[in-house]
Formats: structure tokens, C-alpha cells, sequence
């Protein structure tokens, strides 16, 4: 018997794994935790004398949103793949995820050095406070993510033999953190370098 | 083809490539939408008209997001409920700023106050 039960078929009054679910409770406080941040945002934005527009680079932000995008798709073709039990194709899928997650990485590491290089940190105003704060919290998912994709990379060549559903319910669960994470960049995106 | 995964498949191919071109859909209309909003910000609105704009254009990528990536066109009641308890106090959240500020222009505390010069003192 499983540890956790309904963690492959699905739990008779929700109708749903119990790891979905789960993920879905996570989402949930995640929204309030990026929530919090927004609205933290909103009252420093409102109450501002001044606030630096235009000063973030946009090319590399809008590269950047279309990495998560792309990756967005890749994630859930992965997902698809395994529906059509073509594992070649789910790794190839996921593996392309990864990279696109790396890039995002690498873009952010560029435009933070360059804040650094011209001495914009945190503790400079209230504007590069919220803006290290929630693109760094964000950063922190990015990095979450990879860390789950690249073990579920690693190791999904077993479970796949043995037991793909619980295979396909993972992937299906890590892609909803994943879209969770593009999503909220979504906002972050014009909140942050376009307004 | 093994039992195993005969249960995994679940979905016939059929079903998938239907779910892909919807994929790809949303993919081409995520993208074009993220080069409106940059080309939006480029023609400098004014700032309440320009915020309308960017963040109605996030909402719309956002709910594709939502409903097409993460299946929620046709998810459980458990995950609607859930959902909508969250959304009901995220929307809190939001206005939280609001109320505060209300609250504070009701105090007089929103701005450092302009007191007027004490009356020089008549000595006599």
C-alpha cells in the first residue's frame, strides 16, 4: 500500500489525485505570497513621489518573457508526449524547458550585474527594493523548478517502465508549478519595466 | 504494448494532436500579445490609461495561460472551489493599499503636514 494514498488514481469525493490537489493547495498559497508582494508594490507605487520608469532594460525582459513562454509550451508538449507514450519525445520536451528555464536564469544575471555595476541595489529606493524582491522571489521558483524538472529528467526513465501513470501525474504537476511561474512573470513583466 | 501503460494513456491520439494545435494556438497569441505590450508602452499613454491597458492585456495572457495550459477549462469542482476562495482574498489583498490610504487621508497623515509658523509670542 502507498504512503500516500490516491497518489496515482484518482481520490473518489475530489475526483482528483491527491497530488494534484496538493499542487493546487500550493498554488493557492503561492498566489497569496505574490499576492502580498503586488499589493505591497501597489501601496509603495501609490505613495511615491517619484519612481524610476523606463530604467530597466526591456529587450532583455521581453526576451526573457518569451523564454518562459516557449517554455511554457514545451512543458505541457512533455505532459502530451507521455500521453502519446512517446518517452524520446517527453525528454526531449523537458530537457528544452530546463534550457529555456537556464536562459531566463542567465538574461536575469546579466540585467542584475548591470543594476550592481551602476550601484542600483536593493536598499537604494523603494523602487529597486520591490524590484529585487519579487523578480528575485520569482527567480527563486525559476531555480525551484529546475531542480524538479531536471530530478524528474533524471529518473523518469524506471518510473516510466514500472509505473507511467504515476509518471504522467508528476509531470502533470510539475508543469502546473511551471505555467504558475510564467504566469506570474506575466505580471511582473509590465508592472515592473513597462509602467 | 503493457498494461500499465494502456492505463497511462488515458487520452487517444486523436485527443492529444486536438490539444497540441490548441497549444499552439495559445503559444502564437501569447506571443503576439507580449510584442502589443511592449509596442503599447512605447506610445506613452497616460499613466492610469496606460496601466489599463497593460494589465488588461496581462489578465488576457494570463487566463490563457490558465485555462488552456493548466487544463482549467474543465477541471474538478475541488480546484474551482479552491481557486475561488484564493481569488476572493487575493482581490482583498489588492485593495488593502486602498483602504490604507482612505484611512490615512481621513488622519491627515498621507503627507507630512504643512503646519503653519507658530505665532511669534507678544512679550510685553
Amino acid at each position: 500500500m502507498d504512503a500516500i494514498p490516491y497518489a496515482v488514481t484518482p481520490r473518489p469525493d475530489t475526483g482528483l489525485n491527491n497530488g494534484k490537489m496538493g499542487v493546487w493547495l500550493f498554488l493557492a498559497s503561492e498566489v497569496m505570497l505574490f499576492g502580498a508582494l503586488f499589493s505591497s508594490y501597489i501601496l509603495m507605487r501609490i505613495g511615491a513621489d517619484h519612481w524610476h520608469r523606463g530604467e530597466l532594460n526591456i529587450p532583455l525582459a521581453t526576451v526573457n518573457t518569451m523564454a518562459l513562454i516557449t517554455s511554457s509550451v514545451t512543458v505541457v508538449m512533455a505532459w502530451a508526449s507521455l500521453l502519446e507514450k512517446n518517452f524520446q519525445k517527453f525528454r526531449m520536451f523537458l530537457g528544452f524547458t530546463i534550457l529555456l528555464a537556464f536562459v531566463f536564469l542567465g538574461i536575469k544575471y546579466v540585467e542584475y550585474s548591470d543594476k550592481f555595476a551602476h550601484n542600483h541595489v536593493p536598499s537604494t529606493d523603494n523602487f529597486f527594493g520591490i524590484y529585487f524582491v519579487l523578480t528575485g522571489l520569482h527567480g527563486l521558483h525559476v531555480i525551484g523548478g529546475i531542480i524538479v524538472m531536471a530530478w524528474l529528467w533524471a529518473r523518469s526513465g524506471d518510473l516510466w517502465k514500472t509505473e507511467p501513470q504515476r509518471l504522467v501525474n508528476r509531470i502533470e504537476g510539475a508543469g502546473l508549478y511551471w505555467h504558475f511561474v510564467d504566469l506570474v512573470w506575466i505580471f511582473l513583466f509590465p508592472v515592473l519595466y513597462l509602467l | 504494448m503493457t498494461d500499465a501503460h494502456a492505463h497511462a494513456e488515458g487520452h487517444d491520439s486523436h485527443d492529444v494532436k486536438k490539444h497540441v494545435k490548441i497549444y499552439m494556438m495559445v503559444f502564437a497569441a501569447l506571443a503576439v500579445l507580449t510584442v502589443v505590450t511592449v509596442a503599447v508602452s512605447y506610445l506613452h499613454l497616460p499613466m492610469p490609461a496606460a496601466v489599463v491597458l497593460a494589465l488588461l492585456i496581462a489578465s488576457v495572457k494570463g487566463t490563457l495561460v490558465a485555462c488552456y495550459f493548466m487544463h482549467l477549462i474543465g477541471e474538478r469542482k475541488a480546484i474551482y472551489a479552491t481557486l475561488a476562495l484564493t481569488f476572493v482574498f487575493f482581490i482583498v489583498l489588492m485593495f488593502m493599499p486602498l483602504w490604507g490610504r482612505t484611512d490615512q487621508v481621513h488622519t491627515g497623515s498621507m503627507k507630512p503636514a504643512h503646519t503653519e509658523a507658530p505665532a511669534p509670542a507678544h512679550g510685553h
